[in-house]
């Protein structure tokens, strides 16, 4: 990096300060700090909504993909996202805002009871804190292995080990500083400045790689169909680049895991719940699918540019051996090293790995002179760390109103409460950063852990579904249903096994029933036996026990809630209109890339 | 609440709008080699600039709008 280059990185970093700075005025109450005085204009709302979602890890891992499966990465954004975000906005958010509930957890103490709003709490705040660390660790890597700050730390005479170290802290304390001074709002506005960045770090990229591989058709010439169409060989798994067939993609990424992510995360539900108004808060998520769904363009398309390039005899400075018989790399993607001992990483068949998650990083390497890399590495900390302010805000907030003020200390000021907050974030964020070394030390611990999130997160939409649309659910039937689902989970997890994977934590630890051809369709039918078992107990366990109070559910569940009042909007700006505006879109672009 | 985004949104993307224009005016030209030869901070400073200047603009005609509105309803209080 050259002076340029920290000049840009500098001035975004003033500005993230400054908005928390000049934030921090204006929040008096706990209502101000963790849902920004419901306040917030609906296209904010609906960029934060979108950014709290992208994180490093998305940047960087759908580029990966990109470069690993082709075009077909987008399914995580056409169908595995934007239904879901329709869904939300429409049928779901007048419950959420019009409950006045003031998180997801909390939703649910009011629909059903204290138990089930216990465990998706205290399971939601570990998990928020375990993310948000294993991102942390994840970009402080990645810092690390593009030498971004060797040549100021070798200048300053300190030892590049302490790059690492360096990166976490930076990065911790930029975003501590400006949550903790501003609250929801601060991390809502940062986000929005977030998005535009990555907007404009990431889509010169994709337009000088596209004209250097001689755009779309000549990306399609270089690579073939298996990575430029994202529905050829859907129908059985064996013919396509990922592994699944159509059913399972549809059903276990587009329903359950989409829909349980977008439906019922606090971390984005959060950004909606803070708009100013019902109609507010029903576009947020609307507004947000709209980028959501040209995204693929940016974020995905670079990792297929990587792939396709001429390949370089580009071998990585920590990479000790350079292997003269293979070519060191695909396109310009490097391959994969062993980080301690320098060698490269074989598969099975003994040909080294690619290290995909450089495919992006290498891009902005090999396209972007001074000034531009600049713009481009802060477009991709940007990513960080709205994706971890995203964790932060939800943290605190869960913390504080579900488990400190249910269960530690109820009826204490409100002063008391945003005090709290301010601490939460304080710990929160020390504990993310104890789990970004925690990652470092022991990779498989937080392998395990992230296997069990989504063991729990599985059964989710079941739940909220039928807590929502059947006033007949009652709180046991949701408890025993979301413990049914997870178990579930972890049953199927433990008798299933990818193909080519070793009996462990990529499943099997039971017994081998089934081989699945690839991991991702292991952990979509995964999800789906999760969905199926808690949605049919909590429909028995209902139907068993003493329905719930109808006079309680008005607000909370679909036929006891008188229809949302829309405020006179102009046609083009109602909800339904988005809704529709949005899913032609995803229709459309389905069709140009079959 | 607080503040309009589109001012801080403004003012950041003028800025460095400004200074990628200057840079890529000023700089060697054999620097644009790995971008296929285009002068992409020049370029991109200028659309990063424009961008920002739209943002200022729409940020006006927003206070504009709301102080409008804060008349009318401040009107219809006081016939009433």
């Amino acid at each position: 990096m050259t002076g340029i280059d920290w000049l840009i990185l500098g001035l975004y970093f003033a500005f993230v300060l400054g908005i928390g700075i000049i934030l921090k005025g204006s929040v008096k109450t706990s209502t101000d700090f963790f849902l920004a005085g419901r306040a917030i204009p609906a296209w904010v709302a609906g960029l934060a909504f979108m950014s709290a979602n992208l994180g490093a890890q998305e940047v960087i891992g759908m580029g990966a993909s990109g470069a690993k499966y082709g075009i077909a990465t987008s399914h995580f954004y056409w169908i595995g996202a934007i239904p879901a975000m329709v869904f939300v906005g429409i049928f779901m958010m007048p419950f959420y805002y019009g409950s006045r509930a003031r998180s997801v957890p909390e939703y649910l103490r009011l629909r059903f009871d204290e138990k089930t709003r216990g465990l998706n709490a205290i399971s939601f705040a570990i998990m928020t804190i375990f993310s948000s660390g294993i991102s942390m660790y994840a970009i402080a890597k990645l810092i690390q292995t593009l030498h971004v700050f060797d040549g100021v730390f070798q200048r300053l005479g300190l030892s590049s080990s302490w790059i690492f170290d360096f990166a976490i802290l930076i990065s911790a304390v930029v975003v501590l500083v400006y949550t903790f001074l501003g609250g929801l709002s601060s991390a809502i506005y940062n986000e929005v400045l977030q998005f535009f960045l990555i907007v404009a770090g990431f889509l010169p990229l994709s337009y000088l790689g596209l004209k250097n591989v001689g755009g779309w058709s000549g990306l399609k010439a270089t690579l073939g169909t298996s990575y430029t169409h994202s529905w050829a060989g859907l129908s059985h798994a064996n013919t396509n680049r990922l592994g699944v067939e159509s059913f399972g993609l549809v059903m276990g990424l587009g329903f359950v895991l989409s829909f349980g992510y977008w439906c019922t995360d606090f971390l984005v539900v959060q950004r909606a719940m803070a708009a100013k108004s019902m109609s507010a808060a029903r576009r947020t998520p609307l507004i947000g699918a709209f980028p959501k769904m040209l995204f693929p363009f940016l974020v995905i398309l670079p990792g297929l540019i990587a792939i396709a390039l001429p390949t370089q005899p580009a071998v990585p400075p920590h990479a000790r051996v350079i292997v003269s018989a293979e070519p060191p790399g695909k396109g310009i993607i490097p391959m994969k090293v062993d980080a301690s001992s320098g060698l490269p990483m074989l598969d099975k068949d003994g040909k080294p790995q690619l290290d995909y998650d450089l495919a992006v990083p290498s891009m902005l390497l090999h396209y972007f002179p001074p000034g531009m890399l600049g713009l481009g590495l802060t477009a991709l900390l940007a990513s960080f760390m709205s994706g971890m302010a995203g964790n932060v805000t939800a943290f605190n907030t869960v913390w504080t109103y579900d488990i400190y003020q249910s269960y530690i200390r109820p009826g204490a000021t409100d002063a008391h409460y945003l005090w709290m907050g301010r601490a939460a974030t304080v710990f929160g964020i020390a504990f993310s950063i104890g789990a970004a070394y925690m990652a470092n030390r022991f990779n498989n611990i937080m392998d395990m852990l992230q296997l069990v999130f989504a063991f729990v997160n599985a059964p989710l939409f079941a739940t909220f579904l039928l807590g929502m649309f059947w006033k007949r659910t009652t709180g046991h039937a949701a408890f025993t249903g979301l413990l049914a689902g997870t178990a579930a989970a972890a049953i199927h997890h433990g008798l299933t096994l990818p193909a080519g994977a070793v009996v462990g934590i990529k499943g099997g630890w039971l017994a081998v029933t089934h081989i699945y051809p690839s991991e991702m369709a292991q952990n979509f039918w995964t999800a789906i036996y999760a969905w199926s078992t808690c949605f049919v107990v909590t429909i028995i366990v209902s139907l068993l026990t003493r329905a719930p109070e109808e006079s309680k559910l008005v607000g909370l569940v679909y036929s006891l809630t008188p229809k949302p009042e829309e405020e006179p909007l102009a046609w083009y700006a109602r909800p339904a209109t988005l809704a529709l505006m949005v899913l032609a879109g995803t229709v459309l672009l389905n069709i140009i890339f079959w | 609440m607080g503040i309009d985004i589109r001012l801080p949104l403004g003012t950041l993307f003028s800025l460095l709008g400004l200074i990628l224009i200057v840079y890529g005016a000023a700089s060697d030209p054999s620097l644009y080699g790995q971008s296929l030869g285009i002068n992409v901070n020049l370029y991109w400073g200028i659309v990063l600039l424009s961008f920002g200047a739209l943002m200022f603009v729409l940020s006006r005609r927003g206070a504009r709008a709301a102080a409008r509105q804060e008349q009318i309803a401040q009107s219809h209080s006081s016939t009433l």
